[in-house]
């Protein structure tokens, strides 16, 4: 797995392999391209949204080995041996069932643009396995913009889940 | 906004790294975690013709204790550096500087030695290596050398880094018994850049600050160790009028745009106090 031409003098495109979404992928990719214009341009995998391509509002996320990454800030060339998950992946899988639910049901979500990447985010948060305050729930998502909901509902969502899994109600 | 063209290598070795860097001088630059040069690139603040993918070079991960330092690998992820048991134990600073860097997307992707490289002057890393003490492991084809962080860090976004070199590893000698720290940081969001911060350490002897290290980072245009406020906090408590002055002459801050010299002074005075007091807290449990 090592770039298209010498090492001496690199590639402008480069032979990856890759597994998206649990199926194998060997492509050769543009050298400048970003993992999430690879998978919205080449594969088609338009869940994963653009923000601001510098990292900033989360609205990229995807998972890479099991962990919330920008998908901005990777090129697709380091996807290379790597696992990739986007949110159709994960959603298909029933892994985001539960705050899927709870969003829909706190109206989490208005234009839903930034709802992906707050849904990979919420999960990675959940996989820590401790209670967190709110206030610390706030903190974890502030990597993620929401211009919509002004972002009550969403923590109420997360909040709700993550409670639930430590055998705790929610405030109202 | 999308990354200019440019051709990429992904590296295997440490020697076949040093060779393209020697081989193409400024006009290629090292790729590792690439939560600050992917931004450049997107927004094509960067343009270089080579990018150098350094991720392959195993040889610079891992954190580990030797015998009286801690060696952190340039390429451990924040994310590792955060959860750490040696970390935790040896480097209690470290440990409570890593969750104001960025946030976990950043994290899981960020590295050690790309922040040190990179020497943002709101970055939290930098200004942690010149209060503890750090030595820069930096390699190259003619061979590694060491340097001491104080020394790193020479200008905005300038260490003393080559373009032929890279960042191997970072030394943190262990902390001498009774050593206390604290780290403080304003910004407007939490993950946000820091407006003003401070790195600090501290030795107490009979309930009087004996030694220490105060560096400010933010509000400045790269660490700034502070020996005015060192000098007005040793031996007793400071006269706060006389602690303001000491940090704004050390601190010696400019204007930027959004925010002025004076607010910078005044941000990192609140900072002061407030890490005096957290490590009198510390010292007395």
């Amino acid at each position: 797995m090592s770039a298209a031409g010498s090492s001496e003098t690199g590639g402008h495109a480069i032979d990856i392999e890759t597994i998206v979404n649990g199926s194998a992928v060997r492509v050769r990719v543009k050298a400048r391209q970003h993992l999430a214009d690879f998978l919205r341009d080449e594969l088609m995998l338009t869940g994963t949204r653009l923000g601001c391509e510098h990292g900033v509002c989360g609205a990229c996320s995807v998972l890479i080995d099991g962990e919330v990454v920008r998908g901005c800030l990777m090129l697709a060339a380091q996807a290379d041996g790597r696992r990739v998950d986007t949110i159709e992946g994960l959603a298909q899988s029933g892994a985001l069932s539960a705050l899927q639910a709870a969003f829909a049901e706190r109206n989490a979500a208005q234009c839903g643009y930034c709802t992906a990447g707050m849904l990979l985010t919420a999960h990675a948060l959940l996989a820590e396995s401790v209670p967190l305050s709110r206030a610390e729930i706030r903190a974890f998502l502030s990597g993620n913009f929401c211009r919509c909901t002004g972002y009550q509902a969403i923590v109420d969502a997360v909040e709700a889940v993550l409670m639930a899994r430590h055998g705790r109600t929610p405030p109202e | 906004m999308k990354a200019p063209d440019f051709r990429y290598a992904r590296p295997g070795s440490l020697a076949e790294a040093y060779a393209l860097l020697a081989e193409h001088g400024d006009a290629a630059v090292p790729l590792a975690g690439g939560q600050s040069l992917m931004p450049a690139l997107n927004m094509r603040l960067s343009a270089p013709e080579l990018v150098v993918d350094i991720g392959a070079l195993t040889a610079l991960r891992g954190i580990a204790l030797d015998g009286n330092a801690v060696r952190i690998g340039a390429l451990a992820r924040h994310a590792e550096v955060l959860r750490s048991p040696i970390v935790a134990e040896h480097l209690p600073l470290i440990a409570e500087a890593m969750p104001h860097v960025g946030h976990v997307a950043i994290r899981n992707r960020g590295t050690f030695g790309g922040s040190i490289a990179h020497a943002d002057p709101a970055a939290e890393l930098p200004a942690c290596t010149v209060a503890l003490g750090a030595r820069i492991v930096l390699g190259s084809a003619a061979g590694t050398r060491e340097i001491a962080a104080a020394d790193f860090y020479t200008g905005l976004f300038e260490t003393a880094r080559r373009t032929d070199e890279l960042v191997l590893e970072i030394r943190i000698p262990s902390r001498p018994e009774g050593e206390v720290c604290a780290f403080l940081e304003l910004s407007r969001r939490h993950g946000d850049y820091a407006l003003a911060g401070v790195a600090a350490v501290a030795r107490f002897e009979d309930g009087r600050m004996r030694d220490g290290r105060f560096v400010y980072f933010g509000c400045t245009d790269r660490p700034k160790p502070a020996e005015r406020v060192l000098r007005a906090t040793l031996d007793g408590p400071p006269d706060p009028d006389a602690l303001s002055t000491a940090v704004a002459e050390d601190v010696d801050p400019a204007d930027s745009p959004g925010l002025r010299a004076a607010t910078k002074a005044h941000l990192a005075a609140v900072l002061t106090r407030r890490a005096l007091s957290v490590l009198q807290q510390r010292r007395a449990t």
